[in-house]
């Protein structure tokens, strides 16, 4: 069996009195893409603050790499790469500074540094853009050396809090790539993201995160027949979707489930019958219901 | 073609600190305003006080003597303010949750900023000093006192730098850590740097005559223009020396305590 990079058991969190995490189980084997999706507020960048050491948990045993985030915090971080939400660069200096401030930081003499700043410039596209101030450079320009910046030195566990938001859709395909490229090399890389697409391209495994707790796990289809083969959409009186369901298709279920929600919904209210996206899978495990039956 | 070399031995604390030095006083040199700001600043504020304060003040045109060393540490303490904005910017920014899950002592972002405002403080130091031997300032210290005198800045600037730097930790934002720091900045305006203290009323005396900028003005210029020093020196470096303590401990705990609460 394959060693795991990251357990996760009966991790809790709260501030103040907001849980943000209640009750997570993880584990991700090493040398996989784990995506964890999740609308905003849900959650995940608690949790990967929490396994790259940043925030201490309330509850629960959280080991990655090997090592425990409270007790063992220094391995840890030798462990351990993280590319935060909002590009953490130094945006004062030149992309070149900032690998060779990096390199050194992490321990490679002036020479490495210098070395390994050069080939990451070529291997990222940056070269053209190597001296100029970051303050410049376009958002995936900064992302690119985002994640340059997190592999100046090897760490077998990268972290990666939504590496495309806000990008277009080049600057996203191109970032895929490079992800992907990490992934065969068997670094394990954790990843969070709101897109359903990149979870499907890029993750091996994806867990939905909902209101602190993990409302599903697996592969992305497994996820989508959880969710069922069908499901049924009650569209108001202006075609737009308020709620989906799923349903094995069966006229018992679809009559039952009708009979259900036909108390609730506002009079005008249509039904349609249809197979599942992994769009559907997302809003069918993180859509809270009863505000959506009350829109 | 992304392929990297085996993991290496985290940086020493040595090479830490040479990193963030070189990095905050790189962001010194590039913010050119801040640096033009610097060294204007206590430069326009010397020649105010002396041309257009001095002769009402003390007509016998001796002023500049006087106003001298409070301009200096006007100076300082206006140069080491800018560290509270500098940290309080790195802490909003993502950047310092790379550094903190780098295997280093991460509070050396927070030191390398304190030994840039130093060296940026010392050279508008020597600037200012250029310009006041231009108006008319005659000191009459010995190379020991000259000494002396830049050990007792030094050790002002050193002092305000942490307690800005503390300042910058503790701010919700930027712009809330410069206003914090402006509020500082009144203190040399209660003090001996700009009129005696027993020009002042009674009850504003009691207060000139105890705060932490009195004696270290008092010691600076009894260094370099001779006025007598009194006990003032022992109670400069006493301020200083305990102010600094504070304000370090101060930067710790704030440090540690945001890592957690982020």
């Amino acid at each position: 069996m394959k060693q795991s990079a990251i357990e996760i058991s009966g991790l809790r969190k709260s501030f103040g009195k907001q849980t943000v995490l209640s009750g997570v189980d993880l584990t991700v084997p090493a040398g996989t893409v784990f995506a964890l999706l999740g609308p905003n507020g849900a959650g995940k960048t608690t949790l990967i603050n929490i396994m790259s050491t940043l925030v201490s948990p309330d509850e629960g045993k959280i080991r990655v790499g090997g090592y425990d985030v409270l007790t063992e915090r220094e391995q840890v971080k030798q462990n351990i790469s993280l590319t935060g939400q909002f590009a953490a660069v130094d945006e004062v200096l030149s992309a070149e500074e900032n690998l060779r401030m990096i390199g050194r930081l992490s321990g490679l003499s002036a020479a490495q540094s210098r070395l390994r700043t050069e080939e990451l410039l070529r291997a990222f596209d940056l070269v053209d853009a190597a001296k100029k101030r970051v303050k410049t450079f376009s958002g995936g320009m900064r992302r690119r050396l985002d994640l340059a910046i997190s592999l100046v030195v090897s760490r077998p566990v990268i972290f990666l809090d939504e590496p495309t938001t806000g990008l277009d859709t080049i600057s996203r395909r191109a970032l895929w790539d490079i992800i992907s490229q990490l992934a065969r090399q068997g670094r394990t890389i954790f990843l969070t993201t709101q897109y359903l697409e990149e979870a499907d391209q890029l993750a091996d495994q994806i867990a939905v995160i909902n209101g602190g707790r993990i409302v599903a796990s697996g592969s992305a289809e497994q996820l989508k027949a959880r969710v069922g083969g069908e499901v049924i959409e009650l569209l108001n009186a202006h075609d737009e979707v308020i709620h989906i369901v799923p349903t094995t298709g069966s006229i018992q279920d679809i009559n039952r489930t009708l009979n259900e929600l036909v108390q609730s919904v506002p009079p005008g209210t249509r039904v349609n019958i249809r197979r599942p996206s992994m769009d559907d899978v997302f809003v069918a495990l993180t859509s809270n219901e009863k505000e959506v039956l009350h829109v | 073609m992304i392929a990297t070399d085996k993991s290496v031995k985290p940086a020493s604390l040595m090479t830490t600190n040479l990193v963030f030095i070189g990095r905050s006083l790189r962001h010194s040199l590039r913010n050119t305003e801040a640096l033009l700001m610097a060294i204007m600043l206590p430069v326009m504020l010397m020649l105010l006080f002396t041309y257009v304060f001095g002769g009402a003040i003390d007509s016998s045109g001796d002023y500049v003597n006087y106003v001298v060393p409070g301009i200096i540490l006007l100076c300082a303490g206006f140069g080491s303010s800018s560290t509270a904005v500098d940290v309080s910017n790195d802490m909003t920014n993502g950047i310092i949750d790379r550094f903190r899950t780098m295997p280093i002592k991460s509070l050396s972002v927070v030191t390398g900023h304190v030994v840039a405002s130093l060296a940026r403080n010392l050279f508008a130091t020597g600037v200012v000093f250029g310009v006041a031997l231009l108006v008319g300032f005659r000191p009459n210290a010995s190379f020991i006192e000259w000494v002396l005198a830049i050990a007792v800045i030094t050790l002002f600037i050193l002092t305000f730098t942490w307690l800005f730097a503390a300042i910058g930790l503790v701010a919700g934002s930027p712009a809330a850590a410069s206003g914090y720091g402006f509020a500082l900045l009144f203190l040399p305006y209660l003090s001996s740097a700009f009129v005696p203290t027993d020009t002042m009323p009674s009850w504003l005396q009691g207060v000139a005559n105890h705060q932490p900028i009195t004696p270290v003005i008092e010691t600076i210029r009894g260094l370099l223009t001779g006025t007598p020093l009194d006990d003032s020196a022992w109670w400069a470096v006493g301020w200083c020396l305990l102010i600094l303590a504070i304000a370090f401990l101060w930067s710790l705990s704030s440090f540690r305590k945001k890592a957690g609460r982020r």
